[in-house]
């Protein structure tokens, strides 16, 4: 069938489709700039020569990686925290949730505890305090640390809620009349239907526990302790030549170019491996996270 | 139909996360109250000397703290102002791409950077604007820089703005996209039988079905004014920027946790707890009243 639209119509439709995708493409033009200094020779980056494409092309920062053992323990601390941190989050996520989404009737109680809960998610305590309180607890320097604080994450809690809220009442009641108890109702009735909720809020945690720098930094004394995000932060950005002077070290600092480039790509590979769910949920999470009732 | 035992199991169900919140949470709520001393750690909270206001009418006489809070509300309403403009106008203009492939492919693009944190792309914005960096080079082919993007008090505010932009426009977009997807189609249609052309769809039905959301997004955002991005500034700041880039969280991490004065970090902390719990306050009120939003 034949379009009914003007010329002048499907010029503009090009353009803006045009337009649009050089858009997106210069959104990644960045993170290409980084893969192909990555690949390329030391003296070519000093000189300022790398854009888009490698030169002097060569996998050797790649090679020096794999062997460095402070990158691999630091590696290791953040898939720790993201196995500790994220189960934590998702048991505690779910047992919060599905009291919070039963009636005022069932749960008298439910009310209190959830303005409570929203009151927590609100309050944003000063950095001093919070580290005062971990501290108090001797946490420092432990896997805890990074997992135990952020362990009730509220936002994913009432997302949960929400969609617990909009299961069918008449599950719930056929499984009564079964006998099942609370327990049984959660297991057997609303986590199988609830899948797409638990992945998305589950991604949300992970993402959230992998991209984390900040609570390594204050609450990890001991570099051998630092999750990823905080060991390329510090290998990066805080050991800048620019703020210690130095032209021997600015010399290390522009041949390492390409290898913390490297780092920087590395660390970037957990999320493009799980960017196309993150794509689906996290879209349908911002959904359910916006529509109520 | 609702037993006492059930009862007792919402209360255990709930008990972990009540456990969890007060813990991180309430307790460290009291450990604020060493703003009000002057906090000795050797002493604890009960040995410090109780010192009433002084720290709070210190930091009000402090010229720094007046320049942060400054720099802290510009920036944030800054990145709100554009990146909800960059948004909806991304949105609008995806909508009109007839081809769904591309359309997809657009979006996976755009949504990437929001999933990247902070610390991966100073890194990479480190690089890329540095005096040899790519964005020198390409100003370079207009005669324009070097320019000193991370160096320079008037230039950095807007590096801040424009690299939140990049990193959270098109995810900032889905909320616009959906709600242009909610629009009823037919409305298009009749528009067309009486001789609309684009432009006018746009004006009189696309932008009045996603009014809503922007007024919902404004009024949230309301919250946000004094959360300017803690994690962007601090890896892409130096000392040079303090004058316009210097937040009120990287602040108070540099007077409380670095040179160590708890109570001033924590008074400093608290006074922005407060304005923020506020703020929120009228954020949910403002989009309960104008957005038909509740929160639970």
């Amino acid at each position: 069938m034949f379009s009914s639209r003007s010329t002048s119509d499907r010029i503009i439709d090009w353009l803006i489709t045009g337009f649009l995708l050089l858009a997106g493409i210069s959104t990644l033009l960045p993170l290409v700039n980084t893969l192909a200094i990555s690949l390329s020779d030391k003296a070519a980056v000093s000189g300022g020569m790398v854009g888009l494409w490698p030169v002097g092309f060569n996998l050797n920062s790649y090679g020096y990686i794999l062997r460095d053992d402070k990158f691999w323990q630091a590696f290791g601390v953040s898939v720790l925290r993201v196995v500790l941190g994220g189960g934590l989050n998702f048991v505690l996520t779910v047992l919060t949730a599905f009291p919070l989404s039963r009636t005022v009737k069932a749960f008298p109680a439910r009310n209190f505890f959830m303005w409570l809960f929203v009151f927590g998610m609100i309050l944003n305590v000063g950095i001093v305090p919070w580290y005062l309180t971990i501290s108090g607890y001797k946490l420092i320097d432990t896997i805890w640390a990074l997992v135990l604080p952020g362990a009730i994450p509220i936002f994913n809690v009432i997302i949960l809620m929400n969609f617990f809220r909009n299961i069918p009442k008449e599950l719930d009641e056929a499984a009564r009349i079964d006998g099942a108890n609370p327990w049984q109702l959660l297991w057997s009735v609303y986590l199988p239907t609830s899948i797409p909720a638990l992945a998305t809020i589950t991604l949300f945690s992970i993402v959230g526990h992998w991209n984390s720098f900040f609570d390594g930094l204050i609450l990890m004394n001991n570099p051998d302790n630092y999750p990823l995000q905080t060991y390329i932060q510090q290998l990066v950005i805080a050991d800048r030549p620019a703020l210690h002077g130095g032209q021997a070290q600015m010399l290390a600092q522009l041949s390492s170019n390409t290898l913390n480039a490297a780092k920087l790509f590395v660390a970037m590979i957990p999320i493009l491996l799980v960017y196309p769910f993150l794509q689906r949920y996290f879209i349908r999470g911002i959904m359910l996270g916006a529509v109520k009732e | 139909m609702f037993r006492d035992t059930d009862r007792l199991a919402y209360y255990v169900m709930i008990l972990p996360g009540l456990v969890l919140l007060i813990a991180f949470t309430f307790v460290p709520l009291v450990y604020s109250v060493i703003a009000f001393q002057k906090f000795n750690p050797a002493l604890g909270i009960q040995g410090s000397p109780w010192v009433g206001l002084d720290n709070i009418l210190y930091m009000f006489s402090l010229r720094d703290a007046r320049q942060v809070f400054t720099n802290t509300v510009f920036i944030a309403t800054m990145k709100m102002i554009f990146v909800l403009i960059t948004a909806v106008a991304f949105a609008l203009l995806l909508n009109e791409v007839r081809f769904l492939r591309i359309r997809r492919s657009i979006q996976t693009m755009v949504y990437l950077p929001h999933f990247l944190s902070w610390v991966i792309l100073a890194g990479i914005l480190r690089t890329i604007l540095a005096r040899d960096g790519m964005m020198n080079d390409f100003l370079g082919i207009f005669g324009i820089g070097p320019v000193y993007f991370l160096g320079q008090p008037n230039i950095f505010p807007w590096v801040i703005i424009f690299s939140d932009v990049w990193k959270e426009f098109g995810f900032e977009a889905i909320v616009y996209l959906a709600a242009l997807t909610a629009i009823d189609p037919t409305l298009y249609e009749v528009a067309e039988l009486d001789g609309a052309n684009r432009f006018q769809k746009m004006r009189f039905i696309s932008i009045p079905g996603i009014a809503p959301v922007i007024v919902l997004v404004a009024c949230l955002s309301i919250g946000n004014v004094l959360n300017a991005g803690f994690d962007q500034i601090f890896n892409l700041y130096s000392p040079i920027v303090y004058s316009t880039g210097d937040i009120i969280d990287t602040y108070v991490y540099r007077i409380g946790l670095i040179q160590g004065q708890y109570s001033l970090g924590t008074a400093v902390g608290l006074f922005k707890t407060v304005v923020a719990l506020l703020l929120i306050g009228v954020s949910y009120w403002a989009a309960g009243r104008w957005a038909n939003y509740r929160i639970f």
